[in-house]
């Protein structure tokens, strides 16, 4: 054995290094502008040279800002934004583990039904505590839904787990036909929940059904966080396993991985990350698909920098998906499932396409 | 010295071990052969640690290996399984440092990795997609990321061992004895190494201890390969009459 290396030989470090040096600025970049850009627009007049105003009568400079400024952009537009990214970045980390835990670039949660088990516990919670009249103490109030929704995705995902893997291999074709069947089921029942609803809950299904941001205020946005943040603290700790995790479950543990507890630790943590999105935003679908997507043909496939990188695209992608939803049909607004399922569908297609022995069933 | 001792595993009514006890020395390579659904395959997950024995253990350096830390197993042994699915655009680099990791090296020991693609000879690919390898390539490439696991055979607390389960089954003639003379420098070099084979030839040429197992028993082990391989052998472990062997080996029939 060849035990003296080339110490000079450092290529594979310096080309990772060349990635994550050029990948993180860059989308720290977009998702600047993004910010800039989900502030200045909305349906008032009050564009950025407002906000601006509003932000720095805020720091306690006298800039002259209205009422109406200060109102737009801290109790309208600034809860939407921060939403916005919070979504973005929990559905896009959301899909990327879980394509790490079914080791396959087509999972995602809102295709295989994890984002229906958390909008029908979400619906669950409105219609049953609204015709029960059960009420909640006033601290557990903005989290519950954000809980209920987060309840519904682990069952979910648990249960698919548990149907598409056996003796440590996961079936592909299992897992998306699995993943079809219970999305119908939480969607037949939500269904049902709704049909004996009223008015106001019927429009809180088309949110949920749809995904909007227009709902977004500071009381959702502090729902969701919590949810939010034990996920982005999770991610430095999860590159290395879920690298390890994608070469199969044997090798991780030969790799000196515990295979179940970095399971377990996926499935709760996306099980979070899709919950706490679906009950701030409803349903949007493919966020989970194409950025992960687009990203890896871009840095590769190394978790460490994916999964970072996958919060700043997404939390972009979304808030850039919500623009558009904005101004397509101004002053009316689309619902921003529509806008990320037209971006997010022929992704989808492109990846089958390349791809098609690997789901062949 | 790696050891099993008393190895008994059943799955459901079938039993796949039946106390099965064999050593693996360090500085040998150790080859176990043996028909389809022997147990090979099960043995030598019960010494890499993947899966728990219902009866007996395995013990490395007298160490129940149940009683180590899956992290501090994975510094002492490295294992390249039959065959690894990849199904995210990793380069052949990437994949090779993934070793790295796995030993708890730093990033700044890239140079290791780096020598293990030269060692599989995988270096002038280091930039290429792993998917678009052959076969046999991508198992080269799985290689030198065990290889890059467990670079220095031996450590400050003893041997490392390198397990190999059929590494040749999917190499041309030339790459199968590649990848056997790295399994026998590695173990030339003190550390240990368990294969499971099925060419009987490649195996007499390469073990330096070999075990043969059949119906979930060892029927066989010893230091002399040439000896254990021969017609008695074929007949009652491979079920082969006189003929078909003398047509397979001719020269083993007429010595």
């Amino acid at each position: 054995m060849a035990l003296a290396a080339n110490d000079s030989s450092t290529g594979m470090i310096e080309h990772r290094d060349w990635r994550r040096r050029m990948t993180l600025p860059a989308l720290v970049a977009l998702l600047g502008l993004a910010i800039v850009v989900s502030i200045a627009l909305g349906a008032s007049d009050v564009a950025l040279a407002g906000a601006a105003r509003a932000i720095g009568d805020a720091l306690g400079f006298d800039t002259g800002a209205t009422l109406r400024d200060r109102v737009i952009l801290f109790d309208i537009r600034l809860p939407r934004t921060v939403m916005g990214l919070l979504v973005g970045a929990s559905l896009a980390i959301s899909g990327a583990l879980m394509q790490g835990l079914f080791r396959n670039p087509l999972a995602d949660p809102a295709l295989i039904g994890v984002s229906a088990g958390s909008s029908l516990a979400a619906v669950c919670v409105i219609v049953l505590a609204g015709s029960l009249g059960i009420t909640v103490p006033v601290w557990l109030a903005p989290h519950l839904l954000p809980l209920a929704a987060f309840c519904g995705g682990l069952v979910v995902t648990f249960t698919l787990y548990a149907i598409a893997t056996r003796s440590g291999r996961t079936s592909v074709a299992t897992m998306l036909l699995a993943g079809i069947a219970i999305a119908a089921l939480a969607m037949a029942l939500t269904g049902y929940i709704v049909f004996h609803s009223d008015d106001t809950q019927l429009r809180d299904f088309t949110f949920w059904n749809m995904g909007s941001l227009s709902g977004a205020t500071w009381a959702r946005v502090a729902g969701m966080l919590p949810f939010v943040a034990v996920l982005l603290i999770a991610i430095p700790f999860l590159g290395n396993g879920l690298n390890a995790l994608l070469l199969g479950e044997a090798e991780a543990f030969h790799m000196g991985f515990a295979p179940e507890r970095l399971k377990r630790a996926i499935v709760v943590l996306t099980a979070a990350a899709t919950g706490a999105s679906v009950a701030g935003a409803g349903v949007i679908g493919f966020v989970g698909i194409v950025v992960p997507h687009v990203l890896r043909l871009a840095v590769g496939a190394d978790n460490r920098l994916l999964l970072p990188a996958c919060a700043l695209l997404g939390a972009s992608l979304l808030l850039l998906a919500d623009i558009l939803s904005r101004i397509v049909v101004a002053p009316a607004e689309l619902p921003i499932g529509i806008i990320t399922a037209v971006l997010g569908a022929p992704v989808f297609l492109s990846i089958l396409l390349r791809r098609r022995s690997v789901i062949d069933i | 010295m790696l050891a099993a001792h008393d190895l008994s595993f059943s799955a459901g009514p079938t039993r796949i071990l039946d106390r099965v006890s064999l050593t693996a020395p360090a500085g040998k390579v150790t080859v176990l052969i043996g028909p389809n659904g022997a147990g090979k395959s099960t043995v030598l997950k019960c010494l890499t640690g993947e899966l728990q024995p219902q009866k007996g253990a395995v013990t490395l350096a007298d160490r129940p290996l149940s009683s180590i830390p899956v992290s501090d197993l994975a510094l002492r042994r490295a294992v390249l399984p039959q065959a690894s699915a990849l199904s995210f655009p990793f380069t052949v680099e990437e994949v090779v440092a993934l070793g790295l990791r796995a030993s708890q090296r730093r990033p700044e020991q890239g140079h290791i990795a780096q020598a293990a693609l030269e060692r599989v000879g995988m270096t002038r690919h280091a930039r290429r997609l792993y998917q678009t390898l052959s076969g046999g390539e991508q198992q080269r490439v799985h290689l030198g990321r065990v290889l890059t696991q467990v670079w220095e055979p031996m450590s400050e607390s003893g041997p490392r061992y390198l397990f190999l389960d059929e590494p040749t089954s999917s190499l041309d003639i030339r790459h199968q004895i590649e990848v056997l003379e790295i399994a026998a420098t590695y173990a030339r070099a003190g550390g240990g190494v368990v294969i499971v084979l099925h060419d009987l030839e490649l195996a007499a040429s390469y073990a330096e201890h070999l075990v043969v197992m059949e119906r979930g028993r060892v029927v066989a082990e010893g230091d002399d390969a040439d000896e254990i391989i021969g017609p008695d052998l074929l007949q009652s472990v491979y079920g082969l009459n006189a003929d078909m062997i003398a047509k397979r080996w001719p020269t083993m029939m007429r010595s």
